[in-house]
């Protein structure tokens, strides 16, 4: 079989081989010891394209994509709609299978959307500077801590309890590595000390509320010398004012609303934005406008003695991504969203949420686990556990909420966007009635 | 150019730029349930400064700056240590499937078993491919690979009792994310020297190597394009040592189905799925980095990795778990490009890479000895390191030869890495490209190191044909513009 990816034919090989002055391609990996060369592997033949585009699909028709159901999932990961547009420019080759703009001279598309990237992220945040973007929400959040620490040369980090409990373990992990200490704090009894090199908390939080006195947990960072870092849902950014308002040093968050699809989880994007005097300590590509001999305008990649390729181990980050095509989905989202679009996403989730949140509160067995400000997502506490709601759901055809059981007694975690129809709502609602009456 | 218009200055004007109030570029539903009442105005934001453009400026927009790209899909990019192999069409394809792209990570998992079978064998062929016995997909790059691995040898020794191994050692030759992980992960880095051939030094290994080094981070082949043929007694001594043998496996696509990290002594080895198993590069990431290692690491592993229960797929915690490295499971839709591939190549596909990409690299070695300086005078594996040193000796650096091969066509190698090669030229072509691409490149290096010596002016001035000229990067780090200047006044 000769592979569709290699163009070398057998005569090309023998007229290589002789140019190289070896007799056999044998010769080319003599240096490998006898000992570690393997003749066979256990791996299945390799596929034609067509036999592989049917195994593919059997696979993908092995599971039942959201899409095909109706859908109240969110917890880190949403169903937001994505205009054609998005898919159009990522599918672009020149886009898609350039890399890391090094070359600034033949990369100015991608250098020139980091920009545009960097600039709405600003804008959507209210900071000063962004980066162009890291791996995801919960490594950006993690990243962020670590620049605390590296700010403040402190060596505690204080996570707000409510922060989605995937975000702070992967803020363990990192401080693990950094031999850091984490403190979880609930927000009533947030004890600050001079050790802490930031306080983090999400807004709206993993519960789906807004916190309801941000103004005096800003106090009590600043107050103690710690950086607030807040991670955000930037969906929420079209509706509610910007943690720049309210005094955030670092500003964090997961970009897969903005153009992605679910993906089952990856590949999603970092948010990572901060205040200019935290520049320099900033994790992650940078890009600047400058001009070239002519005054033509052009981008490069930029304050690049942070990072690892130039610093090595006194680097920021060992980070080289910046999840660049995916962060141009966010890019080209943003700009088909514009001012008036996302906003007009957002009230459309927060009316659909309020909505279906109402709605079932007023079911028997049904109540609503917290009061006051949230935005599209809520617990409700259900009259049986979670996970037996969800699996009657299911029969329906309905994905129900997150089971939140563990941390708030028989709550359900429920999220409503754009993508659900009056219709859908009015079925989740009809559904959970029933399997609460048979309670 | 006289008395035709001016060139159009494309940098300067921005989506922000060129919007107007009023235009759209989608349409939204309207509210159909009652409207909630809003909250109070001091929590709601005041303005939202995003551009409003109609949809044709959105298409237009970007795909003007498309073309102002270059991309393996538009010519040859021998970028060394990238491996920019051509990505397979088919893929993008099978990736945007509604059965892949339209899961939720935390939808019930009887809903998940065809990703979830997916996730299970790529393990295992990964697994496979190296060696060692058991992996977790979820690293999102493989920096982060690097630094889950890292994670793991310091779990793994807090375990022993052995926290005082508190040095990690890297060759002075390693990429930049081997010392930038080890700090990350609270290690001293050590620097081991190479020797005149281009491998490890012996000598510089054996007096570096004491009961306080965690580990040595070994790149095989090396960022030279050399494999150490010293590798099994590395092994021994870091082994007797106490410590762990770590494999950045950045380089792997030479020793596709015939050499295995496993077999030579390595217990942990991160892979980059966008460069040996052919997932695009997107311009930067999204990338993945899967984590391969022998039995005694695998408790250690970050959570989850997929494993069988009866004939189900489950997600699992391993049982002393580094913990979680990212939101969810990993690139999904990255993994299942690299699936597919390996799913078309098979282990004799697999063969054909390595030979090829080694035929291919060690073609433009032989084309271009005569003309630039090679460092190391030996075979190479999958890419070639020259040095530019003869040429500068004529005024002309290696940026400059990189810059006049944009005016010939191709995207320059990689420059000035790795650093222990004075005006490095990092050639690395992959397996995906001909004769007839490796001749035009060649020719193209040939050339410009005749007008090095008979007209210096034109490469150290080049390139002239790109849509942009050298540009003002000591200015950029000096007075950084980074985002669209908002109140109007542009800066310098």
């Amino acid at each position: 079989m000769t592979l569709p990816y290699v163009p070398n034919t057998d005569q090309d090989r023998q007229a290589m081989l002789a140019t190289i002055g070896v007799a056999s391609v044998e010769e080319l990996f003599a240096d490998i010891p006898p000992e570690c060369r393997v003749a066979d592997l256990g791996l299945p033949p390799g596929l034609s394209e067509p036999d592989l585009v049917r195994e593919l699909t059997a696979l993908a028709e092995r599971n039942r994509p959201v899409d095909s159901m109706t859908c109240f999932l969110g917890g880190g990961a949403y169903r937001h709609f994505i205009p054609s547009v998005v898919g159009e420019v990522i599918g672009r080759s020149e886009y898609a299978t350039a890399y890391t703009p090094y070359q600034a001279e033949i990369s100015q598309g991608t250098l020139q959307t980091i920009f545009e990237f960097q600039s709405m992220v600003c804008e959507l945040t209210a900071m000063d500077v962004a980066n162009a973007g890291m791996y995801d929400g919960a490594s950006a959040l993690a990243e962020a801590c670590l620049t605390a620490v590296g700010v403040t040369g402190r060596r505690r980090i204080a996570l707000l309890s409510t922060v989605h409990p995937h975000h702070q373990a992967v803020v363990r992990t990192y401080a693990f590595g950094r031999d850091l200490t984490v403190d979880v704090l609930a927000p009533e009894s947030l004890a600050l000390s001079e050790e802490h090199a930031c306080l983090a908390l999400q807004q709206p939080d993993f519960f789906g509320c807004f916190l309801p006195d941000v103004e005096a947990l800003e106090k009590a960072a600043h107050g103690a010398g710690a950086l607030l870092i807040v991670s955000v849902d930037p969906i929420s950014l079209g509706l509610f004012r910007p943690p720049g308002e309210y005094g955030a040093d670092i500003v964090v968050g997961d970009g897969q609303s903005l153009g992605s699809p679910l993906n089952f989880g990856g590949p999603y994007l970092g948010l990572f934005a901060c205040r200019q005097q935290y520049l320099r300590q900033m994790p992650g590509r940078i890009v600047g406008r400058t001009k070239d001999a002519q005054g033509l305008t052009g981008y490069v990649l930029t304050i690049q003695t942070r990072e690892q390729h130039i610093r090595r181990e006194r680097a920021t980050s060992n980070i080289c991504t910046s999840q660049q095509l995916v962060a141009l989905a966010a890019t080209v989202y943003l700009a088909a969203m514009g001012r008036h679009g996302l906003r007009q996403v957002a009230e459309l989730c927060y009316h659909k949420a309020h909505y279906a949140a109402q709605r079932i509160a007023r079911l028997p067995g049904y109540s609503l686990a917290f009061d006051g400000l949230f935005f599209k997502e809520f617990v409700v506490r259900c009259p049986r556990p979670p996970s037996e709601v969800n699996r009657a759901l299911l029969e329906q055809g309905i994905v129900g909420g997150l089971d939140v059981s563990q941390y708030v007694e028989n709550g359900l975690l429920l999220c409503v966007t754009e993508m659900n129809s009056r219709q859908e709502i009015e079925r989740l609602v009809d559904a959970l009635g029933e399997i609460g009456g048979s309670a | 150019m006289s008395g035709g218009p001016r060139q159009p200055d494309i940098g300067a004007r921005l989506t922000f730029d060129l919007g107007k109030p009023g235009r759209v570029a989608c349409s939204l539903p309207a509210c159909d349930v009652p409207a909630a009442e809003l909250p109070p105005s001091q929590v709601l934001r005041r303005e939202l400064n995003l551009p409003e453009l109609s949809q044709v400026d959105v298409v237009r927009y970007f795909l003007a700056l498309s073309r102002l790209n270059y991309s393996v899909d538009t010519g040859f990019y021998p970028l060394g240590s990238c491996t920019m192999k051509y990505n397979p069409k088919v893929h993008d394809k099978l990736a945007s499937l509604p059965g892949f792209t339209g899961l939720h990570p935390l939808q019930p998992l009887e809903t998940v078993q065809g990703a979830l079978a997916l996730m299970y064998d790529l393990q295992r062929w990964l697994a496979e491919i190296t060696g060692l016995d058991a992996a977790s997909l979820a690293p999102a790059a493989g920096a982060q690979g690097e630094l889950t691995g890292i994670l793991m040898v310091k779990a793994y020794l807090a375990d022993k009792g052995e926290e005082g191994r508190c040095r990690v050692l890297v060759p002075d030759s390693a990429h930049g994310t081997n010392p930038a992980t080890a700090a990350m992960a609270g290690f001293q880095v050590v620097t081991v020297a190479s020797d005149k051939q281009g491998n490890t030094d012996m000598q510089a290994l054996a007096s570096a190597l004491d009961d306080g080094v965690a580990a040595l981070m070994l790149t095989l082949p090396n960022t030279l394009g050399l494999f150490e043929p010293n590798i099994g007694r590395i092994a021994e001594m870091v082994h007797s040592k106490g410590a762990l043998l770590y494999g950045d496996g950045a380089n792997l696509n030479a020793l596709l189905g015939r050499a295995r990290f496993g077999d030579m002594g390595f217990d942990i080895v991160h892979l980059n799925m966008h460069k040996t198993f052919s997932t695009p590069h997107g311009g930067g990431g999204p990338g993945a980095g899967p984590v391969v290692v022998k039995g005694h690491l695998a408790p250690y592993l970050p959570t989850p990795v997929v494993g069988q229960d009866g004939d189900r797929f489950v997600l699992a915690t391993p049982e002393r778990s580094i913990g979680r490295v990212g939101l969810f499971y990993g690139h999904f839709g990255v993994l299942l490009r690299a699936y597919a591939y390996l799913r078309t190549l098979g282990v004799e596909g697999l063969r054909q890479v390595s030979e090829n990409a080694v035929i291919n690299a060690n073609y433009v070695l032989a084309r271009l000895r005569q003309a630039y300086h090679l460092p190391y005078d030996r075979r190479c594996m999958h890419e070639v390191v020259f040095s530019g040193s003869r040429q500068r000796a004529k005024g002309v650096r290696t940026w400059d030869i990189a810059k006049r091969l944009i005016d010939y066509g191709f995207h320059p190698p990689t420059v000035y890495f790795p650093l222990i090669v004075d005006e490095a030229l990092m050639i690395e072509p992959t397996e995906t490209e001909s004769k007839e691409a490796l001749d035009a490149f060649c020719d193209a290096l040939l050339a410009i190191a005749r007008e090095a010596e008979e007209e210096p002016q034109v490469v150290k001035e080049a390139p002239h044909t790109a849509p942009i000229g050298r540009l003002d990067e000591a200015t950029a780090a000096r007075r950084p513009v980074l985002r669209w200047p908002r109140e109007g006044a542009d800066a310098p």
